[in-house]
């Protein structure tokens, strides 16, 4: 790896706008740079993917577009991240605003250990007294859009914890359905499930971009691939190349992206 | 034989010693209390509160009363104290604040019962009798006390409850856009529940069992109270009470004061242990 980070800026093929747009985010994890002088810009109602080796900080990059990272000590970020013309992380940006517009699905699928129905009234309940009719409506549509509905609608009392693992990450992405968020950020959210539940969660993901601006972070080149219309390749702290998927996976232009891609390492 | 095999004889043989003093404890007090409760018959010692020992009348219901509103008054005061102050430390304050105050909580459990008995007599029963009436040693006074002497069990447990409730969680209601406090009330709390209640009964078997805090402040009165500011006496504080001069059926009494006491510590940390079990 001869490349100085220098050259690299020459391959950032970004948008300029998008509807989250990142101009020279910089993360410092207790004095370890995390996050390297990062500029992209993510479109709506698409699905980006972020690739790359374990540590490269694609993780770290999806916490700070709900300011999930605020959570850790220690953690300093500067820069701007601008969604819906906003800088989150201007002074006096509200946090329970932000995070029901900018909903996260985790790693390993987190119902809470509460009945099915109320995992999925948990976001709404938080943020009013929805009355009942309202609420159950919401629960059928956001249970409906994922495709558990008919699964699940004669035991919607049973503890969630009974799921499926599969069953419980589509469960999770009901709840977060339920508090009607813009865009959706999943980290990993097949790395718990077996290949045939994962291509079904892809179908899914392909569904619910009609409607929602969806960031994936993933290990699995495959299925960026198979799914995301934009890439980003992450690599040491550095977005390294982003771009159309089909370009970034047939013809990259860094030759770090192509070692990655190709499997040399990672 | 060779050493390592000695060593783990001896150490099994230790180990053995220990659990066979509590099964020697056990066989003891009821061999000397059982005969008592036969002679009278366990509906008249427990349900009787006419406790004259001397002339032949063994009735504990007055101190059974007692013992359990001394208690309740105790967990009324100690577990919603002790409660937040678990949800305080494992759940809003920094990694650092609470490696100093987790521990200085932890000493509470090491002072000894008779300096919170002292406490109690030098500080809390005067204020009680000039402010709230009454002889001062009383009920309330031992509640109080007790309510504090339970704290260490209660926060101690209830934190390793919810340090328990996985990360996951947080951070899925978190990420929903709940604040920290709805987080804690509608996910963490649920998630420990069992653990908390397991902190309360463990909190509760302390209380009861407390002793010579008790007879310092509560006034030891042989007499169903009918206020919380009447003296009274509990099962073990009349045992510590009249053991010195007691002799053969008074004896066997106090035994099976003991026994009812065992029964009821028995209870409360089979429960406890039953739910820590369950999760």
């Amino acid at each position: 790896m001869t490349i100085s980070p220098a050259d690299s800026d020459n391959y950032q093929q970004c948008p300029l706008e998008g509807i989250i747009t990142l101009r020279s985010l910089n993360l410092y994890y207790t004095g370890f740079h995390a996050l390297k002088e990062v500029n992209g810009a993510f479109q709506q109602q698409a699905i980006t993917a972020l690739i790359g080796p374990s540590g490269c900080g694609k993780s770290t990059l999806l916490r700070v577009l709900n300011r999930m990272n605020d959570l850790i000590e220690g953690v300093q970020i500067t820069g701007e991240v601008i969604i819906d013309g906003e800088n989150i992380y201007a002074p006096g940006t509200d946090l329970i605003q932000l995070r029901k517009k900018v909903g996260m699905v985790f790693q390993r699928p987190n119902p809470f250990p509460l009945s099915i129905y109320d995992n999925v009234v948990y976001g709404p309940r938080l943020h009013g007294r929805p009355p009942r009719r309202e609420l159950e409506n919401l629960m059928e549509h956001s249970l409906a859009a994922v495709q558990l509905w008919d699964e699940v609608k004669d035991r919607l009392k049973a503890s969630a914890l009974a799921l499926t693992e599969e069953q419980q990450q589509r469960l999770c992405i009901a709840r977060l359905l339920a508090v009607e968020p813009e865009i959706l950020l999943m980290d990993e959210p097949c790395s718990a499930l077996d290949p045939l539940a994962t291509l079904r969660l892809e179908e899914l993901m392909r569904e619910l971009k009609k409607l929602y601006t969806i960031i994936i972070v993933t290990h699995n080149m495959q299925q960026a691939a198979r799914v995301s219309d934009d890439t980003g390749f992450m690599y040491l702290g550095e977005l390294v190349e982003f771009g159309e998927t089909g370009q970034i996976f047939t013809r990259p232009k860094d030759v770090r992206t192509e070692d990655y891609i190709t499997g040399k390492y990672g | 034989m060779d050493r390592g095999k000695f060593v783990e004889r001896v150490l099994f043989l230790l180990a053995l010693s220990s659990i066979s003093s509590l099964v020697i404890i056990t066989i003891f007090i009821f061999e000397e209390g059982l005969p008592l409760i036969f002679h009278t018959g366990l509906k008249d010692f427990i349900f009787s509160s006419h406790w004259a020992p001397t002339k032949g009348h063994f009735g504990i219901a007055a101190m059974i009363i007692s013992s359990i509103l001394v208690t309740l008054g105790a967990m009324v005061l100690g577990v919603p104290l002790g409660l937040a102050c678990a949800i305080v430390l494992a759940e809003f304050c920094s990694e650092r604040l609470r490696g100093l105050l987790k521990p200085t909580l932890e000493l509470l459990a090491g002072i000894p019962s008779v300096v919170y008995g002292f406490l109690g007599v030098i500080w809390l029963v005067p204020l009680i009798r000039n402010y709230l009436g009454g002889p001062g040693l009383s009920l309330l006074a031992a509640a109080v006390i007790l309510g504090i002497m339970i704290l260490p069990t209660v926060i101690s447990i209830s934190i390793d409850a919810l340090t328990a409730v996985p990360d996951v969680y947080r951070d899925g209601s978190i990420a929903l856009g709940a604040t920290q406090w709805q987080t804690v009330h509608r996910v963490v709390l649920p998630a420990a529940s069992s653990g908390i209640i397991t902190a309360v009964i463990l909190g509760m078997g302390r209380a009861v069992g407390e002793t010579m805090a008790v007879i310092m402040v509560a006034g030891n009165a042989l007499k169903i109270p009918t206020s919380i500011l009447d003296p009274v006496r509990t099962l073990t504080s009349n045992i510590a009470l009249e053991l010195g001069y007691a002799a053969g059926r008074h004896r066997e009494a106090l035994f099976a004061t003991g026994i009812v006491l065992f029964v009821i510590i028995m209870i409360l940390n089979l429960s406890a242990t039953l739910l820590a079990r369950r999760k």
